[in-house]
Protein backbone atom coordinates (compact mmCIF):
# COMPACT_ATOMS: atom_id res chain seq x y z
CA UNK A 1 0.00 0.00 0.00
CA UNK A 2 1.24 3.68 -0.87
CA UNK A 3 1.54 6.29 1.36
CA UNK A 4 -0.61 8.32 -1.22
CA UNK A 5 -1.62 12.25 -0.70
CA UNK A 6 -5.16 12.41 0.67
CA UNK A 7 -6.35 15.65 -1.38
CA UNK A 8 -6.10 13.42 -4.25
CA UNK A 9 -9.67 13.69 -6.44
CA UNK A 10 -11.81 11.11 -5.54
CA UNK A 11 -12.29 10.08 -9.65
CA UNK A 12 -8.54 9.86 -9.74
CA UNK A 13 -8.41 7.92 -6.72
CA UNK A 14 -10.99 5.54 -8.07
CA UNK A 15 -9.68 5.16 -10.96
CA UNK A 16 -6.32 4.23 -9.74
CA UNK A 17 -7.60 1.37 -7.36
CA UNK A 18 -4.93 2.01 -4.89
CA UNK A 19 -5.30 1.67 -1.10
CA UNK A 20 -4.88 4.49 0.70
CA UNK A 21 -2.91 3.78 4.13
CA UNK A 22 -3.74 6.41 6.56
CA UNK A 23 -0.67 6.62 8.40
CA UNK A 24 -0.17 10.00 10.61
CA UNK A 25 1.79 11.70 8.82
CA UNK A 26 -0.52 12.13 5.53
CA UNK A 27 -3.47 12.26 7.32
CA UNK A 28 -2.52 15.49 9.25
CA UNK A 29 -0.58 17.24 6.97
CA UNK A 30 -3.16 17.59 4.67
CA UNK A 31 -7.07 19.14 4.08
CA UNK A 32 -10.26 17.07 3.95
CA UNK A 33 -10.90 15.82 0.45
CA UNK A 34 -13.08 18.21 -1.44
CA UNK A 35 -17.05 16.96 -1.56
CA UNK A 36 -17.91 14.57 -4.18
CA UNK A 37 -19.76 15.59 -6.87
CA UNK A 38 -23.38 13.69 -7.69
CA UNK A 39 -21.77 10.83 -9.87
CA UNK A 40 -19.31 10.01 -7.53
CA UNK A 41 -21.54 9.89 -4.73
CA UNK A 42 -23.10 6.74 -5.64
CA UNK A 43 -19.90 4.60 -6.69
CA UNK A 44 -18.49 2.27 -4.51
CA UNK A 45 -15.64 3.24 -2.51
CA UNK A 46 -13.19 0.38 -2.45
CA UNK A 47 -10.14 -0.61 -0.14
CA UNK A 48 -7.83 -2.76 -0.11
CA UNK A 49 -7.10 -4.15 3.70
CA UNK A 50 -5.26 -6.96 5.39
CA UNK A 51 -7.35 -9.09 7.72
CA UNK A 52 -6.05 -11.47 10.83
CA UNK A 53 -8.27 -13.86 10.68
CA UNK A 54 -7.32 -16.95 13.04
CA UNK A 55 -3.96 -16.19 12.88
CA UNK A 56 -3.84 -16.43 9.15
CA UNK A 57 -3.18 -12.64 6.68
CA UNK A 58 -5.81 -12.27 4.77
CA UNK A 59 -5.51 -9.62 1.55
CA UNK A 60 -9.21 -8.30 0.49
CA UNK A 61 -10.04 -5.78 -1.58
CA UNK A 62 -13.54 -4.51 -0.04
CA UNK A 63 -15.92 -1.78 -0.18
CA UNK A 64 -15.97 0.53 2.58
CA UNK A 65 -19.64 -0.22 3.50
CA UNK A 66 -18.47 -3.80 4.07
CA UNK A 67 -19.16 -5.52 6.96
CA UNK A 68 -16.56 -7.66 9.01
CA UNK A 69 -19.65 -10.77 9.35
CA UNK A 70 -20.00 -10.26 5.41
CA UNK A 71 -16.36 -9.94 4.48
CA UNK A 72 -15.69 -13.40 6.67
CA UNK A 73 -18.54 -15.21 4.89
CA UNK A 74 -18.68 -14.00 1.58
CA UNK A 75 -14.81 -13.11 1.02
CA UNK A 76 -12.84 -15.26 2.81
CA UNK A 77 -15.63 -18.07 3.00
CA UNK A 78 -15.76 -18.58 6.83
CA UNK A 79 -19.37 -19.33 6.90
CA UNK A 80 -19.42 -20.32 10.32
CA UNK A 81 -20.16 -17.00 11.82
CA UNK A 82 -23.61 -16.69 11.30
CA UNK A 83 -26.28 -13.24 9.60
CA UNK A 84 -29.36 -13.20 12.53
CA UNK A 85 -30.58 -10.06 12.70
CA UNK A 86 -27.54 -7.98 10.67
CA UNK A 87 -28.68 -5.14 13.53
CA UNK A 88 -26.88 -5.53 16.65
CA UNK A 89 -29.81 -7.07 18.41
CA UNK A 90 -28.91 -11.17 18.03
CA UNK A 91 -25.54 -12.02 18.85
CA UNK A 92 -25.71 -14.63 16.33
CA UNK A 93 -22.58 -13.06 14.34
CA UNK A 94 -20.37 -12.37 17.51
CA UNK A 95 -16.39 -12.99 17.43
CA UNK A 96 -13.48 -12.37 19.54
CA UNK A 97 -11.64 -8.82 18.21
CA UNK A 98 -8.22 -8.74 20.00
CA UNK A 99 -9.88 -10.76 22.75
CA UNK A 100 -12.75 -9.25 23.40
CA UNK A 101 -16.33 -10.57 22.13
CA UNK A 102 -17.72 -8.24 19.87
CA UNK A 103 -20.58 -7.88 16.77
CA UNK A 104 -19.04 -8.50 13.45
CA UNK A 105 -22.80 -6.85 12.33
CA UNK A 106 -21.46 -3.52 13.29
CA UNK A 107 -17.58 -4.01 12.63
CA UNK A 108 -16.46 -2.24 9.44
CA UNK A 109 -14.07 -4.54 7.84
CA UNK A 110 -12.20 -1.62 7.05
CA UNK A 111 -11.94 -0.38 10.52
CA UNK A 112 -11.23 -4.52 11.45
CA UNK A 113 -7.63 -3.99 10.14
CA UNK A 114 -4.64 -4.70 12.55
CA UNK A 115 -6.65 -6.30 14.70
CA UNK A 116 -6.49 -9.65 16.11
CA UNK A 117 -9.93 -11.70 14.77
CA UNK A 118 -10.92 -14.94 16.13
CA UNK A 119 -13.96 -16.67 14.41
CA UNK A 120 -15.88 -20.37 15.65
CA UNK A 121 -13.51 -21.74 12.85
CA UNK A 122 -10.71 -20.56 15.00
CA UNK A 123 -12.20 -21.99 18.44
CA UNK A 124 -10.65 -25.65 17.99
CA UNK A 125 -7.05 -26.54 18.36
CA UNK A 126 -6.72 -29.35 15.35
CA UNK A 127 -9.58 -31.76 15.62
CA UNK A 128 -9.82 -31.10 19.31
CA UNK A 129 -12.85 -29.28 20.64
CA UNK A 130 -12.43 -26.25 22.41
CA UNK A 131 -13.84 -26.96 26.25
CA UNK A 132 -16.90 -24.72 25.41
CA UNK A 133 -17.87 -26.44 21.84
CA UNK A 134 -17.73 -29.62 23.91
CA UNK A 135 -20.02 -28.34 26.66
CA UNK A 136 -22.50 -27.45 24.03
CA UNK A 137 -22.40 -30.70 22.84
CA UNK A 138 -22.34 -32.39 26.19
CA UNK A 139 -25.87 -30.57 27.56
CA UNK A 140 -27.65 -30.27 24.24
CA UNK A 141 -27.45 -26.54 24.24
CA UNK A 142 -28.66 -26.20 20.93
CA UNK A 143 -32.06 -27.35 18.66
CA UNK A 144 -31.23 -25.60 15.25
CA UNK A 145 -28.12 -24.73 16.03
CA UNK A 146 -28.02 -20.95 14.00
CA UNK A 147 -27.15 -18.67 16.72
CA UNK A 148 -24.86 -21.34 18.50
CA UNK A 149 -21.43 -20.41 16.71
CA UNK A 150 -22.60 -17.19 18.34
CA UNK A 151 -23.35 -18.46 21.72
CA UNK A 152 -19.89 -20.10 21.98
CA UNK A 153 -17.87 -17.28 20.89
CA UNK A 154 -19.91 -15.30 23.46
CA UNK A 155 -19.73 -17.62 26.06
CA UNK A 156 -16.20 -17.95 25.80
CA UNK A 157 -15.83 -14.74 26.50
CA UNK A 158 -18.37 -14.33 29.50
CA UNK A 159 -15.86 -16.85 31.46
CA UNK A 160 -12.80 -15.03 30.59
CA UNK A 161 -14.40 -11.45 31.72
CA UNK A 162 -15.60 -13.17 35.08
CA UNK A 163 -18.87 -12.84 34.48
CA UNK A 164 -19.77 -16.73 34.93
CA UNK A 165 -19.66 -17.53 38.70
CA UNK A 166 -23.75 -18.09 39.11
CA UNK A 167 -26.11 -19.00 36.49
CA UNK A 168 -27.70 -15.47 37.28
CA UNK A 169 -24.90 -13.82 35.94
CA UNK A 170 -24.43 -15.54 32.98
CA UNK A 171 -28.13 -15.22 31.78
CA UNK A 172 -27.37 -11.46 32.34
CA UNK A 173 -23.85 -11.43 30.89
CA UNK A 174 -25.36 -13.29 27.93
CA UNK A 175 -28.62 -11.40 27.35
CA UNK A 176 -26.92 -10.32 23.98
CA UNK A 177 -27.37 -13.66 22.31
CA UNK A 178 -30.62 -14.51 21.67
CA UNK A 179 -32.12 -18.12 20.94
CA UNK A 180 -35.13 -18.22 19.00
CA UNK A 181 -34.94 -22.24 20.03
CA UNK A 182 -35.08 -21.12 23.69
CA UNK A 183 -32.37 -23.47 24.94
CA UNK A 184 -31.07 -21.08 27.52
CA UNK A 185 -31.08 -23.49 30.33
CA UNK A 186 -28.57 -25.79 28.60
CA UNK A 187 -26.13 -22.84 27.63
CA UNK A 188 -26.09 -21.91 30.72
CA UNK A 189 -25.21 -25.21 32.06
CA UNK A 190 -22.76 -25.74 29.56
CA UNK A 191 -21.22 -22.68 30.45
CA UNK A 192 -20.76 -24.26 34.01
CA UNK A 193 -19.26 -27.10 33.02
CA UNK A 194 -16.83 -25.63 30.80
CA UNK A 195 -16.26 -22.36 33.21
CA UNK A 196 -13.76 -24.04 35.32
CA UNK A 197 -11.58 -25.44 32.21
CA UNK A 198 -11.17 -22.15 30.72
CA UNK A 199 -10.56 -19.43 33.38
CA UNK A 200 -9.91 -16.08 33.52
CA UNK A 201 -8.20 -14.52 30.84
CA UNK B 1 -26.18 1.57 3.06
CA UNK B 2 -24.78 4.21 0.57
CA UNK B 3 -21.44 4.16 -0.15
CA UNK B 4 -19.00 6.40 2.25
CA UNK B 5 -14.97 7.33 2.13
CA UNK B 6 -13.71 6.23 5.40
CA UNK B 7 -11.03 8.13 7.15
CA UNK B 8 -9.16 6.95 10.27
CA UNK B 9 -6.94 10.11 11.17
CA UNK B 10 -4.52 9.28 14.03
CA UNK B 11 -4.50 12.66 15.81
CA UNK B 12 -7.59 15.25 16.53
CA UNK B 13 -6.58 17.91 14.18
CA UNK B 14 -7.02 15.85 11.47
CA UNK B 15 -9.90 14.47 12.66
CA UNK B 16 -11.51 17.78 12.84
CA UNK B 17 -10.76 19.19 9.49
CA UNK B 18 -11.90 16.14 7.66
CA UNK B 19 -15.62 17.03 9.64
CA UNK B 20 -15.46 20.68 9.21
CA UNK B 21 -18.59 22.42 8.33
CA UNK B 22 -20.64 19.15 9.34
CA UNK B 23 -23.00 19.46 12.18
CA UNK B 24 -22.51 16.06 13.90
CA UNK B 25 -25.78 16.50 15.45
CA UNK B 26 -27.41 16.85 12.36
CA UNK B 27 -29.09 13.71 10.77
CA UNK B 28 -28.08 14.81 7.43
CA UNK B 29 -24.13 15.69 8.69
CA UNK B 30 -22.18 14.56 4.98
CA UNK B 31 -19.36 13.80 7.62
CA UNK B 32 -19.76 11.74 10.64
CA UNK B 33 -17.64 10.28 13.61
CA UNK B 34 -17.51 6.95 14.13
CA UNK B 35 -16.29 5.48 17.74
CA UNK B 36 -17.35 2.08 18.49
CA UNK B 37 -20.26 2.69 15.45
CA UNK B 38 -22.80 0.79 17.31
CA UNK B 39 -25.44 3.79 17.10
CA UNK B 40 -23.69 4.82 13.75
CA UNK B 41 -23.82 1.15 11.11
CA UNK B 42 -27.21 0.17 12.22
CA UNK B 43 -28.61 3.87 11.30
CA UNK B 44 -26.82 3.91 8.09
CA UNK B 45 -28.16 0.47 7.38
CA UNK B 46 -31.69 1.57 7.71
CA UNK B 47 -30.85 4.33 5.53
CA UNK B 48 -31.85 6.76 8.56
CA UNK B 49 -28.31 8.17 7.82
CA UNK B 50 -26.27 9.13 4.76
CA UNK B 51 -22.81 10.17 5.33
CA UNK B 52 -20.83 10.63 2.67
CA UNK B 53 -17.42 10.73 5.02
CA UNK B 54 -16.97 8.54 8.15
CA UNK B 55 -14.14 9.31 10.30
CA UNK B 56 -13.23 6.65 12.39
CA UNK B 57 -11.87 8.16 15.65
CA UNK B 58 -10.71 5.26 17.56
CA UNK B 59 -7.13 5.50 15.99
CA UNK B 60 -7.03 9.15 17.83
CA UNK B 61 -4.02 8.64 20.03
CA UNK B 62 -3.44 10.21 23.84
CA UNK B 63 -3.43 9.06 27.29
CA UNK B 64 -6.40 11.52 27.14
CA UNK B 65 -9.22 9.65 25.28
CA UNK B 66 -8.14 6.46 27.07
CA UNK B 67 -8.04 7.80 30.74
CA UNK B 68 -9.96 7.53 33.66
CA UNK B 69 -8.59 9.70 36.53
CA UNK B 70 -9.00 12.02 39.22
CA UNK B 71 -7.66 15.38 38.46
CA UNK B 72 -8.07 18.78 40.52
CA UNK B 73 -11.10 19.38 38.71
CA UNK B 74 -12.78 16.07 39.55
CA UNK B 75 -13.02 12.59 38.24
CA UNK B 76 -12.33 12.70 34.39
CA UNK B 77 -13.27 9.83 31.72
CA UNK B 78 -11.94 9.87 28.41
CA UNK B 79 -14.09 9.80 25.68
CA UNK B 80 -12.75 6.36 23.88
CA UNK B 81 -13.17 4.57 27.20
CA UNK B 82 -15.43 1.37 26.27
CA UNK B 83 -17.99 1.01 28.17
CA UNK B 84 -17.67 -1.90 29.18
CA UNK B 85 -14.10 -0.59 30.84
CA UNK B 86 -16.04 2.17 32.78
CA UNK B 87 -17.91 -0.63 34.58
CA UNK B 88 -15.30 -2.88 35.15
CA UNK B 89 -13.16 -0.32 36.64
CA UNK B 90 -12.81 -0.93 40.85
CA UNK B 91 -12.76 2.66 41.72
CA UNK B 92 -16.28 3.46 39.99
CA UNK B 93 -17.86 0.27 41.12
CA UNK B 94 -16.45 1.67 44.58
CA UNK B 95 -16.87 5.49 44.77
CA UNK B 96 -19.65 5.80 41.71
CA UNK B 97 -21.90 3.21 41.78
CA UNK B 98 -24.38 5.11 39.40
CA UNK B 99 -21.68 5.18 36.84
CA UNK B 100 -21.34 1.70 37.05
CA UNK B 101 -24.76 0.75 37.21
CA UNK B 102 -26.01 2.65 34.35
CA UNK B 103 -23.51 0.84 32.01
CA UNK B 104 -23.74 -2.37 33.09
CA UNK B 105 -28.13 -2.45 32.67
CA UNK B 106 -26.92 -0.97 29.23
CA UNK B 107 -27.19 -2.87 25.96
CA UNK B 108 -25.48 -6.07 25.87
CA UNK B 109 -21.78 -7.18 26.96
CA UNK B 110 -20.60 -7.20 23.03
CA UNK B 111 -21.80 -3.41 22.58
CA UNK B 112 -20.96 -2.98 25.63
CA UNK B 113 -17.34 -3.91 24.67
CA UNK B 114 -17.62 -1.79 21.42
CA UNK B 115 -19.49 1.00 22.09
CA UNK B 116 -17.49 4.34 23.18
CA UNK B 117 -18.81 6.56 26.55
CA UNK B 118 -18.66 9.97 24.08
CA UNK B 119 -20.65 8.19 21.64
CA UNK B 120 -22.50 6.88 24.26
CA UNK B 121 -24.20 10.15 25.62
CA UNK B 122 -25.37 11.03 21.93
CA UNK B 123 -26.78 7.61 21.07
CA UNK B 124 -30.00 8.65 19.09
CA UNK B 125 -33.82 7.71 19.95
CA UNK B 126 -35.37 3.90 19.09
CA UNK B 127 -38.99 5.85 17.99
CA UNK B 128 -39.90 3.03 15.44
CA UNK B 129 -40.76 6.28 13.20
CA UNK B 130 -37.65 7.67 13.40
CA UNK B 131 -35.95 4.06 12.39
CA UNK B 132 -38.14 3.24 9.45
CA UNK B 133 -37.58 5.36 6.80
CA UNK B 134 -41.17 4.16 5.02
CA UNK B 135 -42.59 6.59 7.18
CA UNK B 136 -42.91 10.02 5.80
CA UNK B 137 -43.65 11.55 8.72
CA UNK B 138 -40.79 12.15 11.28
CA UNK B 139 -39.77 15.94 11.95
CA UNK B 140 -36.44 14.19 13.54
CA UNK B 141 -35.65 13.08 10.43
CA UNK B 142 -37.48 15.41 8.00
CA UNK B 143 -37.68 18.54 9.64
CA UNK B 144 -41.43 19.81 8.89
CA UNK B 145 -42.68 16.57 7.50
CA UNK B 146 -44.71 15.74 10.87
CA UNK B 147 -44.94 13.44 13.61
CA UNK B 148 -46.25 9.73 13.64
CA UNK B 149 -45.14 8.46 16.71
CA UNK B 150 -48.37 11.74 17.95
CA UNK B 151 -51.26 9.24 17.06
CA UNK B 152 -49.25 6.11 16.10
CA UNK B 153 -48.12 3.26 18.62
CA UNK B 154 -46.38 5.60 21.15
CA UNK B 155 -45.84 3.22 24.28
CA UNK B 156 -41.89 3.53 24.19
CA UNK B 157 -41.98 6.94 23.86
CA UNK B 158 -42.04 10.13 26.12
CA UNK B 159 -43.93 12.23 29.03
CA UNK B 160 -41.62 14.75 29.60
CA UNK B 161 -39.78 17.42 27.38
CA UNK B 162 -42.19 16.62 24.84
CA UNK B 163 -43.22 19.38 22.00
CA UNK B 164 -45.81 18.99 19.63
CA UNK B 165 -43.10 18.41 17.21
CA UNK B 166 -41.62 14.94 18.88
CA UNK B 167 -41.95 12.75 21.69
CA UNK B 168 -39.30 10.42 20.92
CA UNK B 169 -37.62 9.30 23.98
CA UNK B 170 -33.50 9.35 24.95
CA UNK B 171 -32.57 6.16 25.02
CA UNK B 172 -29.58 6.35 27.14
CA UNK B 173 -28.65 5.50 30.73
CA UNK B 174 -25.19 6.22 31.29
CA UNK B 175 -26.38 10.06 30.33
CA UNK B 176 -28.72 9.92 33.28
CA UNK B 177 -25.87 9.34 36.11
CA UNK B 178 -24.16 12.09 34.36
CA UNK B 179 -26.52 14.52 34.63
CA UNK B 180 -27.66 13.87 38.13
CA UNK B 181 -23.43 14.13 39.04
CA UNK B 182 -23.52 18.09 37.36
CA UNK B 183 -20.85 16.61 35.34
CA UNK B 184 -19.07 18.75 32.18
CA UNK B 185 -18.56 17.72 29.04
CA UNK B 186 -15.31 18.63 27.66
CA UNK B 187 -15.17 18.77 23.19
CA UNK B 188 -13.05 20.42 21.04
CA UNK B 189 -13.67 21.76 17.18
CA UNK B 190 -12.67 24.38 14.58
CA UNK B 191 -12.55 27.04 17.52
CA UNK B 192 -10.67 25.00 19.98
CA UNK B 193 -10.98 23.20 22.90
CA UNK B 194 -14.28 24.15 25.23
CA UNK B 195 -16.27 22.91 28.79
CA UNK B 196 -19.95 22.66 29.15
CA UNK B 197 -22.31 21.51 31.80
CA UNK B 198 -23.69 18.10 30.39
CA UNK B 199 -27.01 19.62 31.26
CA UNK B 200 -26.48 21.93 28.58
CA UNK B 201 -25.38 18.92 25.98
CA UNK B 202 -29.24 17.95 25.03
CA UNK B 203 -31.76 20.26 23.52
CA UNK B 204 -35.52 20.05 23.87
CA UNK B 205 -36.91 18.89 20.90
CA UNK B 206 -38.92 22.31 20.70
CA UNK B 207 -39.44 22.64 16.95
CA UNK B 208 -36.56 22.01 15.73
CA UNK B 209 -36.10 18.25 16.74
CA UNK B 210 -33.47 17.14 14.35
CA UNK B 211 -30.92 19.53 16.28
CA UNK B 212 -30.51 17.30 18.97
CA UNK B 213 -27.19 18.79 21.21
CA UNK B 214 -25.50 22.40 21.22
CA UNK B 215 -22.04 20.73 19.93
CA UNK B 216 -21.17 23.24 17.42
CA UNK B 217 -20.60 21.81 13.65
CA UNK B 218 -17.98 19.38 13.75
CA UNK B 219 -16.94 19.43 17.50
CA UNK B 220 -15.89 16.34 18.79
CA UNK B 221 -16.33 14.98 22.76
CA UNK B 222 -12.83 14.11 24.26
CA UNK B 223 -13.94 13.51 27.53
CA UNK B 224 -15.73 14.13 30.56
CA UNK B 225 -15.80 15.78 34.59
CA UNK B 226 -17.58 14.85 37.70
CA UNK B 227 -16.55 17.28 40.06
CA UNK B 228 -16.60 16.73 44.08
CA UNK B 229 -17.68 13.45 44.80
CA UNK B 230 -17.30 10.75 45.51
CA UNK B 231 -20.91 9.36 45.21
CA UNK B 232 -20.61 6.40 47.05
CA UNK B 233 -24.33 6.20 47.84
CA UNK B 234 -25.17 6.12 44.33
CA UNK B 235 -26.90 3.91 42.28
CA UNK B 236 -28.94 3.40 39.11
CA UNK B 237 -32.36 1.64 39.10
CA UNK B 238 -33.71 0.56 35.14
CA UNK B 239 -37.56 -1.05 34.50
CA UNK B 240 -37.73 -3.08 31.48
CA UNK B 241 -40.14 -5.21 29.29
CA UNK B 242 -37.88 -7.85 29.97
CA UNK B 243 -34.92 -8.60 32.65
CA UNK B 244 -31.88 -7.56 30.38
CA UNK B 245 -30.97 -6.08 27.35
CA UNK B 246 -33.60 -3.77 27.00
CA UNK B 247 -33.74 -0.29 27.12
CA UNK B 248 -35.58 1.56 30.02
CA UNK B 249 -39.69 1.81 29.97
CA UNK B 250 -38.58 4.02 33.19
CA UNK B 251 -34.96 4.49 35.12
CA UNK B 252 -33.62 6.96 37.66
CA UNK B 253 -30.17 7.72 38.65
CA UNK B 254 -29.63 8.53 42.65
CA UNK B 255 -26.64 10.52 44.58
CA UNK B 256 -27.36 11.09 48.16
CA UNK B 257 -25.19 12.53 51.01
CA UNK B 258 -27.05 11.80 54.01
CA UNK B 259 -26.11 13.05 57.53
CA UNK B 260 -28.20 11.67 60.33
CA UNK B 261 -31.52 10.79 58.32
CA UNK B 262 -31.13 14.06 56.21
CA UNK B 263 -30.63 14.71 52.36
CA UNK B 264 -27.65 17.46 53.05
CA UNK B 265 -27.28 16.58 48.90
CA UNK B 266 -29.94 14.88 46.69
CA UNK B 267 -29.29 14.52 43.01
CA UNK B 268 -31.94 12.83 40.99
CA UNK B 269 -32.26 11.80 37.00
CA UNK B 270 -34.58 9.84 35.53
CA UNK B 271 -34.11 8.08 31.95
CA UNK B 272 -37.11 5.85 29.91
CA UNK B 273 -39.68 8.88 30.00
CA UNK B 274 -38.68 12.35 28.80
CA UNK B 275 -36.68 13.60 25.23
CA UNK B 276 -33.10 14.39 27.07
CA UNK B 277 -31.51 12.98 30.01
CA UNK B 278 -34.04 14.58 32.49
CA UNK B 279 -32.52 16.47 35.96
CA UNK B 280 -35.12 15.87 38.75
CA UNK B 281 -34.84 19.29 40.10
CA UNK B 282 -38.13 19.96 40.72
CA UNK B 283 -37.69 16.73 43.33
CA UNK B 284 -34.22 17.38 44.68
CA UNK B 285 -36.00 20.75 45.86
CA UNK B 286 -38.49 19.20 47.78
CA UNK B 287 -36.10 16.49 49.47
CA UNK B 288 -33.45 18.72 50.03
CA UNK B 289 -31.91 19.09 53.75
CA UNK B 290 -34.99 16.98 54.99
CA UNK B 291 -35.34 14.11 56.74
CA UNK B 292 -35.12 11.23 53.34
CA UNK B 293 -38.67 9.06 54.19
CA UNK B 294 -40.63 7.56 51.90
CA UNK B 295 -43.72 9.77 52.19
CA UNK B 296 -41.19 12.70 51.23
CA UNK B 297 -39.61 10.93 47.89
CA UNK B 298 -43.87 10.02 47.13
CA UNK B 299 -44.51 13.76 47.23
CA UNK B 300 -41.58 14.84 45.23
CA UNK B 301 -41.58 12.20 42.83
CA UNK B 302 -45.16 13.08 42.55
CA UNK B 303 -44.24 16.79 42.09
CA UNK B 304 -41.40 15.82 39.13
CA UNK B 305 -43.90 14.65 36.99
CA UNK B 306 -46.96 17.30 37.78
CA UNK B 307 -46.21 18.43 34.15
CA UNK B 308 -46.06 15.44 31.98
CA UNK B 309 -48.42 15.13 28.98
CA UNK B 310 -49.20 11.69 28.78
CA UNK B 311 -50.66 10.43 24.75
CA UNK B 312 -52.77 6.81 24.22
CA UNK B 313 -50.31 4.45 25.18
CA UNK B 314 -47.74 5.90 27.63
CA UNK B 315 -49.52 7.55 30.70
CA UNK B 316 -48.43 4.30 32.74
CA UNK B 317 -45.24 5.91 32.53
CA UNK B 318 -46.08 8.82 34.51
CA UNK B 319 -46.53 6.16 37.73
CA UNK B 320 -44.29 4.09 36.61
CA UNK B 321 -41.61 6.90 37.01
CA UNK B 322 -42.83 8.18 40.19
CA UNK B 323 -42.22 4.66 41.52
CA UNK B 324 -39.06 4.40 40.15
CA UNK B 325 -37.49 7.35 42.00
CA UNK B 326 -38.93 5.95 44.88
CA UNK B 327 -37.26 2.84 45.00
CA UNK B 328 -34.25 4.18 44.06
CA UNK B 329 -34.34 7.24 46.49
CA UNK B 330 -35.08 4.53 49.22
CA UNK B 331 -32.76 1.78 48.25
CA UNK B 332 -30.07 4.74 47.79
CA UNK B 333 -30.79 6.03 51.33
CA UNK B 334 -30.53 2.22 52.77
CA UNK B 335 -27.04 1.09 51.27
CA UNK B 336 -24.72 0.10 53.61
CA UNK B 337 -21.34 2.62 52.78
CA UNK B 338 -17.94 1.25 53.31
CA UNK B 339 -15.43 3.47 54.52
CA UNK B 340 -11.85 3.51 54.14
Amino acid sequence: MSDRDLSVSRRAFLSTGAAIAATPATLSAVKAAPPPDAADRNAPRMRDIVLKVNGRTRRLSVDTRMTLLDALREKIGLTGTKKGCDQGQCGACTVHIDGERRLSCFTLAVAAEGQAITTIEGLADGDELHPMQQAFIDNDAFQCGYCTPGQIMSAVACVKEGHARSDGEIREYMSGNLCRCAAYPNIVAAIRQAAPMIGRG
Amino acid sequence: MRPFDYRKPADTAAAIALARGAASSHVTAPVQYMGGGTTLLDLMKLDVMRPSTVVDITGLGGNAYRAVERTRQGLRIGALVPMAELAENGMITRDYPVLRDSLWLAASAQLRNMARLGGNVLQRTRCAYFRDTTYPQCNKRDPGSGCAARDGFNRLHAVLGTSDHCIAMYPGDWAQALVALDAMVEVTGAGGPRSLQFADLHRLPGDTPHIETTLAPGELITGFVIPGGPWPRSLYRKVRDRESYAFANASAAVALDLEGGAARDVRIAVGGVATIPWRARKAEAMLKGKPLTEAAAREAAAAEFADARPLAHNAYKIPLGKATIVRALMEAGAMEIRHG
